[in-house]
């Protein structure tokens, strides 16, 4: 799998690894009522799908920046990938 | 029509002409008591004890495709019960002792075979955990043996001893564990429901359920509507797929894909199953010649049943590294199957939200040795609606109270498992 990188262009998804579904970014607030819950769901549940999946990918042999890739899970299509950081901005997160 | 000596020296004799099938192909009727879902080895598993232990009458196995067309015809059938945890370890001993007796009690030649699993270990810490795994193992009845590196030379003396960097300090061995070949166990099992009466309804896909007020009342199929009393889902791989059906949209799992290998028939060499202790790769031999071997998961997730060329490299240079001497020889297939990759490592027998509707899956990569116990555990849930003695932590509410089973220590990292 080649993994268009957003800053170094296609990049061999061996130089990186996985770490899973996106939805890890949105970290639960732990001072909400239902944080158990919330958190329980945040780290033991996932949604799993065949096709489209946003996944997070590490570029650990290279720039180390964290990706949010989308990639097909029936095909092994990649179909974008963009900085996990400007994902994580554009949800509120860090400002 | 049962099998024997006998019967194969007279079918011998007559050309072949008394054979019969092994097992019917019904169509689905209106209503079952029993429902399972899936046709593998767990399903049909399942499905024999449902009938042979529970004396359940009226079961049926759903499967969308043919029997034994999934990951119990693409595993690399190596059987053994040498887990760490309490969790673990009885079900998998039981599951070893199920093996044992399986091929007289279901009358189909499985080709079981003990010869001996190896874990190899090349640094002094590995072999502290395996004492303790061994340790733990021994405590639960299961038969263990830490060998030295002069123990594993006399039962392997192919193997890259003096490697700089990984040299072999010895192994835990499991004398009891083995290989079976993995097509009977499927067919086995379908043959022994289908004589006790159960429905094995082959090209039959599950497309929905039925849940009113709360209570599954039946499976809508492709080939039309089937009532249940009870519906039991054992399809590991696709778990996420065929639970959403359901409404169950998330679960404590992951799908990953896991390639195996195999390569062209050799002269008998690799006396059991071995495992490299410091990469990726372990290896049996089959009847046929063939080495079958293995590695890790690929590490995303996949629902593609193929996998890619970075882990048949990581693999082959696993197998290279610890037994130079299979360079010379070329693979012949190469394949893929889907795994239920669970948050813990651990498998899930347990009942579901939905009255009526059970759940088996999340067996990761060690689902194969697992089979007759899974199929015992969940036929046990499924008539007694109580979780047999040996899978009472394989609940799905482990991961809220905090009582995983991680045999391997990594966490809600289902890849790393």
């Amino acid at each position: 799998m080649i993994i268009p990188h957003p800053l170094l262009g296609p990049r061999d998804s061996q130089e990186f690894t996985y770490l899973g579904d996106a939805n890890l970014i949105d970290r639960p607030d732990w001072q909400a009522e239902d944080a158990v819950d919330r958190f329980h769901d945040y780290l033991y549940l996932r949604d799993n799908p065949a096709g489209e999946h946003k996944e997070l990918w590490f570029h650990e042999q290279g720039d180390r920046s964290w990706l949010v890739v989308t990639r097909n899970t029936l095909t092994h299509e990649i179909i974008s990938a963009e900085l996990a950081r400007d994902v994580a901005r554009t949800r509120g997160r860090s400002k | 029509m049962r099998y024997s000596g006998f019967k194969v020296l007279k079918e011998a004799l007559t050309g072949h002409r008394g054979w019969q099938p092994a097992w019917r192909d019904p169509a689905p009727k209106s209503h079952y008591d029993i429902i399972v879902v899936g046709g593998g080895g767990h399903g049909l598993a399942t499905a024999y004890y449902l009938a042979k232990v529970f004396s359940k009458s009226s079961v049926a196995v759903l499967e969308k495709g043919w029997i034994g067309g999934g990951n119990v015809g693409r595993n690399t059938t190596i059987i053994r019960s040498n887990y760490l945890l309490d969790g673990n370890e009885p079900f998998y001993e039981f599951s070893m002792k199920l093996w044992e007796g399986l091929e007289q009690d279901f009358n189909f030649n499985a080709m079981i075979s003990q010869r001996g699993v190896l874990n190899l270990c090349h640094t002094d810490a590995q072999r502290d955990a395996f004492r303790r795994r061994g340790n733990a193992m021994r405590l639960n009845g299961v038969d263990a043996e830490l060998l030295d590196t002069e123990g594993v030379r006399k039962m392997a003396p192919f193997l890259n001893f003096d490697s700089a960097r990984f040299p072999i300090k010895g192994g835990l061995l499991q004398p009891r564990g083995g290989t079976v070949r993995h097509d009977a166990v499927a067919w086995g099992y379908a043959r022994g429901a289908d004589s006790r009466g159960v429905d094995i309804i082959q090209n039959c896909e599950v497309t929905g359920f039925r849940i009113e007020n709360g209570k599954c009342l039946g499976v809508e199929t492709t080939r039309g509507f089937v009532g249940a009393g009870k519906v039991g889902v054992a399809v590991a791989g696709s778990s996420g797929r065929v639970m959403a059906m359901a409404g169950i949209n998330r679960l404590p799992i992951e799908s990953h894909v896991l390639q195996a290998f195999v390569s062209e028939g050799l002269k008998p060499i690799i006396p059991g199953v071995i495992t490299y202790g410091a990469g990726h790769f372990y290896v049996s031999q089959s009847d046929k010649g063939g080495l079958v071997f293995g590695g890790d998961i690929d590490g995303y997730n996949s629902y593609a049943q193929r996998g890619n060329l970075p882990v048949v490299e990581d693999v082959c240079e696993g197998g290279m590294s610890l037994m130079p001497m299979i360079g010379r020889a070329r693979l012949l297939r190469m394949w893929g199957g889907i795994m239920d990759m669970s948050m813990d490592g651990s498998p899930i027998i347990d009942s579901t939200d939905v009255d009526g509707l059970y759940f088996n899956g999340g067996w990761c990569y060690g689902g194969f040795k697992a089979t007759p116990a899974s199929g015992w555990c969940f036929a046990h849930l499924l008539a007694t609606d109580r979780p047999h003695e040996t899978a009472t932590a394989y609940r799905f509410d482990r991961f809220r109270k905090g009582l995983m089973i991680d045999e391997k220590g990594m966490g809600a990292q289902p890849n790393l498992h």
